[in-house]
């Protein structure tokens, strides 16, 4: 019945076997014990799972695992180097960017994509581009500005201001 | 700006920190429920009635039983035998856990799948055949009190009706006199719409029961794990499960909103299951059980009327409600407040007659009434509160911001003795109502306003200035199922000045790593990097009520404040007993006692502490640690001004919410940063019921929106972008001066959102709108108004 698969995940070879209905999700968060991805809903909704498959942010919880044969998965614990944490780990927690923390892995995820595509995104770029993503705690605003500030740090320009503005 | 009496490095109250917490949750580290993995975990899946009220004729498990890696299945039959099929609710009303012969809400839990692991689980519940006889559900509350209307809890000995109780509070004759005599009278009936708080984690538990300690760990998504260790003591010590046997383990939440208080029934099966066999539990619900078992919040038809003069002065008000509570009632209120702290809805008005009577009933609706980010029920008060004021202002013809500077109390008459029975701890509502329009520029707004309705284009103005009460609570009227609700702090500083501090409370996303780390930082001079916080663990943290209602900051916040002046009591024996000079002789500055006049004979917190194990003087006790537990002396009275303008779409009823201007006076500020982080995530959560959030159920008992697929949490789309700021009134009776903030923009957005929806079409005869105003409804209206054909 079980399928063995072979996927690179974090930079790590693994050959597991798994049945054919089983989610990515699970084999990332059950078999490969990797818990920082999260789920939210069935409905592929929420976007608390979303991982890298070869570079592309995806919703874990919408693809087999067995899909991800031969693919390279990226998760948030894969994220951090030796060097340091990745710009938009530290953009988040310089800019307030998470409260309860469980939408934040989903959601840098997302937002490492987004950037990808279009390094210099506008407010309105960056809402739409993360409008798959929920948080219930955050009210979006200061993830806005994260990923603003991440955009600047990737940029290598000035970085805006982390301090919170009060009108 | 904020001025600080502690440097950066100390980083007491009023710096903008950062968060202790991100560290492991930006790296994928943080520990969740579903994220515990115990050796020999079984997975439960629980199966769910497809009806809203029928009888159970059969419940046959032998297919799930054949199915390999299936070990059990659990009906409510199995748990009567241990007499655990009911539980009681924290309102003392009773709930089932599993039904023995009737459902009463549409996917009620009906039976628990126990399998090896989770995809097994499910297989089960999908071959688990249950057979039922339909009968035709209660949905309407108001039908529900009808004569003909079937009993539902007819396991209620000698209960004739649907009616649950009857709550009043006010003068009744003297607001009736005033409506009677009065110039003006307005009324407006509405529905404040079941909500779900859809935190994006769900509920779930690990049930760890270890047979030969007779011990229980339970780590579980609590947002009160000290109560809920009482709870299960109470429910399951007949069968031998007695309180020092029970650990709750509440790890990172994700989020709370006050839908993790409650005890579902999920819980308590996995706790029977684990006791039964021997083997750790996991129940993780799924997104969809989550919004259509799990409580539910709101639900309250109200009809708000207000009585004045003709020229704009508040005289009375008169609300009465009905409350919808289900088939249960399963609210999380404290004890003596069946409506929560409703009775705030006279509002931040000084006027001396007010008369609220609320009902509740059952329905074949989902158990509940938990808050929605909200401080027991006051969402609903401010809601009415509000738009019934700016009904009144339209009926008199006043500006509604000028109307409400008319009637606002006023900062010198503090405290302030409400007609429903409050003291208001403090306020400037004239300052925060002037900062919010000078923000958006109120005056020229208005102008704007006349010209686009000449060219015919929709905008509005909506002004909501609500005061929150928040802090339960004073242990004299405030306890939920007879423990009192004060809250705890306790601190240990270690030899070398780094210090541990425990709490009853619970964060969910609060940030009290950080900002708890910053009121002892504040008190005792030790850097907030140094203090380490740990809540949610039964067996070290001291009791507690938990973490809801904006508790956190008004109770532990205060116990920590106060726990630590205890210990700088102590600090300050040692440094009169080191430096050789009297107690008097000495004074304070964060960090370090010093001599007055002779600032270079110090010591610094670190060498106080150091000596309390290693020299401290003479008949004093070892050691630097001590416990408060805080019991408030008053609730805390938060306050805000919130002004949005909208823009409609005059062909397409489209409403874009141009501005949202928020000023908050939460009293004093621990970590400007955080507060305002909480005053975005709480409008979001304001806009979600205004205009998108609602559980819709049809005549059947279906629930027509139970999944993220239409049930509709707002994206960084919808969500607009927040503009924050703050008034500073401290609370005279807080140590600290705070006062809570995390609910306040969850109870003040709605109401301005509407009023500004409704004042962007009064022109055209529309008075009200209910939530959540969508393009649809509000089409609907304008054509009832005769605007569209």
């Amino acid at each position: 019945m079980k399928k063995t698969i072979t996927l690179k995940v974090n930079g790590t070879e693994h050959t597991v076997d798994v049945e054919p209905r089983t989610l990515l999700i699970h084999l990332v968060r059950e078999i490969l014990s990797l818990t920082g991805s999260h789920i939210g809903c069935d409905t592929s909704s929420c976007g608390a799972c979303t991982i890298l498959v070869d570079g592309k942010s995806a919703k874990s919880c919408t693809l087999l695992a067995v899909q991800a044969n031969g693919k390279e998965i990226t998760t948030v614990e894969g994220l951090a180097t030796a060097e340091g944490l990745h710009p938009i780990q530290e953009g988040f927690h310089l800019n307030h960017a998470l409260h309860c923390g469980f939408c934040t892995p989903g959601m840098m995820m997302r937002a490492i994509e987004l950037l990808e595509h279009n390094p210099n995104p506008t407010e309105e770029e960056i809402r739409w581009g993360i409008a798959g993503n929920l948080c219930r705690c955050t009210g979006y605003n200061n993830i806005v500005k994260a990923i603003q500030w991440t955009a600047a740090k990737m940029n290598g320009s000035e970085l805006p201001s982390t301090e919170p503005e009060f009108v | 700006m904020i001025k600080c009496k502690t440097s950066k490095e100390i980083g007491g109250m009023g710096h903008s920190k950062k968060r202790k917490e991100d560290a492991r949750f930006i790296q994928g580290k943080g520990n969740y429920v579903d994220d515990v993995k115990l050796p020999g975990m079984l997975h439960m899946d629980i199966v769910r009635s497809p009806y809203a009220y029928a009888k159970i004729k059969k419940i046959d498990a032998s297919k799930a039983l054949e199915i390999p890696g299936v070990i059990a299945v659990v009906t409510g039959k199995d748990l009567e035998q241990y007499n655990l099929h009911w539980m009681p609710t924290l309102m003392s009303d009773t709930q089932m856990v599993l039904p023995t012969d009737t459902v009463m809400y549409q996917a009620q839990e009906v039976a628990a799948v126990i399998a090896t692991d989770r995809y097994t689980a499910r297989d089960g519940k999908e071959a688990v055949i249950v057979e039922y006889e339909q009968m035709k559900p209660v949905m309407d509350p108001f039908k529900a009190l009808d004569e003909d209307a079937p009993v539902l809890r007819s396991d209620k000995e000698g209960k004739t009706d649907n009616h649950i109780w009857h709550w009043e509070v006010g003068d009744k004759d003297k607001t009736d006199q005033i409506f009677d005599n009065a110039d003006v009278v307005v009324k407006q009936q509405m529905h404040i719409p079941r909500i779900h708080v859809a935190s994006i984690e769900t509920c779930g538990c690990v049930a760890a029961y270890n047979k030969v300690e007779n011990h229980l760990t339970m780590y579980m998504t609590t947002q009160a794990p000290h109560a809920i260790r009482t709870v299960i003591a109470l429910v399951a010590g007949h069968v031998g499960l007695t309180e020092e046997k029970i650990r709750v383990i509440s790890p990172d939440i994700g989020g709370g909103f006050g839908g993790k208080v409650p005890v579902y029934p999920g819980y308590v099966i996995a706790i029977a299951v684990s006791f039964l066999t021997g083997a750790p539990i996991k129940w993780i619900e799924d997104r969809s059980e989550n919004l259509q078992a799990d409580s539910f919040a709101r639900d309250y038809h109200i009809t708000a009327e207000m009585a004045g003069t003709k020229d704009g002065k508040i005289q009375a008000t008169r609300f009465k409600v009905l409350a919808d509570h289900g088939y249960t009632d399963a609210s999380a209120n404290p004890s003596k407040f069946p409506t929560g702290l409703f009775s705030i809805g006279t509002g931040s008005y000084d006027y001396g007659a007010a008369y609220m009577e609320a009902d509740a009933v059952y329905t074949n609706k989902p158990p509940g009434g938990v808050a929605y980010r909200c401080s027991f029920r006051v969402t609903e008060a401010v809601h009415a509160i509000e738009r019934i004021t700016d009904k009144f202002a339209k009926e008199v013809g006043k500006d509604p911001a000028q109307l409400r500077m008319d009637n606002f109390i006023k900062k010198e008459d503090f405290p302030w003795a409400s007609p429903t029975g409050w003291s208001y701890d403090s306020g400037d509502y004239h300052a925060g109502l002037q900062k919010a329009m000078d923000a958006v520029g109120y005056d020229e707004l208005r102008k704007e306003q006349l010209e686009k309705r000449e060219q015919g284009k929709w905008m509005g103005i909506g002004i909501s200035t609500f005061t929150e009460v928040v802090g339960a609570g004073p242990s004299k009227n405030f306890d939920i199922l007879g423990v009192k609700m004060f809250d705890s702090a306790e601190i240990r500083v270690h030899p070398t000045g780094k210090a541990i501090a425990r709490f009853g409370t619970k964060s969910q996303g609060q940030g009290h790593e950080t900002t708890y780390a910053q009121i002892v930082a504040e008190e005792l001079g030790i850097p907030m990097e140094h203090i380490q916080i740990e809540e949610g663990d039964t067996d070290t943290a001291p009791y507690g009520l938990g973490t809801y209602a904006s508790r956190s900051t008004p109770t532990a916040g205060a116990a920590a404040a106060v726990a630590a002046r205890k210990l700088r009591a102590k600090a300050k024996k040692i440094a009169a007993y080191l430096l050789e000079v009297s107690e008097e002789d000495l004074e304070w500055e964060p960090g370090k006692f010093f001599v007055k006049g002779a600032p270079e004979k110090a010591k610094t917190i670190q060498e106080l502490v150091f000596a309390a194990y290693t020299n401290h003087p003479p008949g004093m006790e070892a050691g630097f640690e001590t416990t408060h537990y805080y019991d408030p002396p008053n609730l805390t009275f938060p306050s805000g001004a919130y002004i949005c303008i909208v823009d409609i779409d005059s062909e397409t009823c489209d409403i874009k919410v141009r501005r949202f201007v928020a000023i908050d006076d939460c009293g004093n500020i621990i970590n400007p940063m955080i507060v305002q982080g909480q005053v975005h995530g709480g409008l979001t959560q304001g806009i979600a019921p205004a205009m998108y959030e609602e559980l819709i159920y049809d005549e059947a008992g279906n629930i027509l929106n139970g999944t993220f697929m239409d049930y509709l949490v707002p994206t960084a789309v919808e969500s607009p972008n927040w503009e924050t700021g703050h008034t500073v009134t401290p609370s005279p009776h807080h140590p600290i001066g705070a006062k809570g903030v995390g609910e306040s923009p969850t109870v003040g957005a709605p109401p301005a959102i509407v009023n500004a929806i409704v004042d962007a079409v009064s022109h055209l005869g529309i008075e009200h709108l209910e939530i959540p105003v969508t393009p649809f409804k509000l089409y609907k209206k304008l054509k009832e108004v005769g605007y569209f054909k």
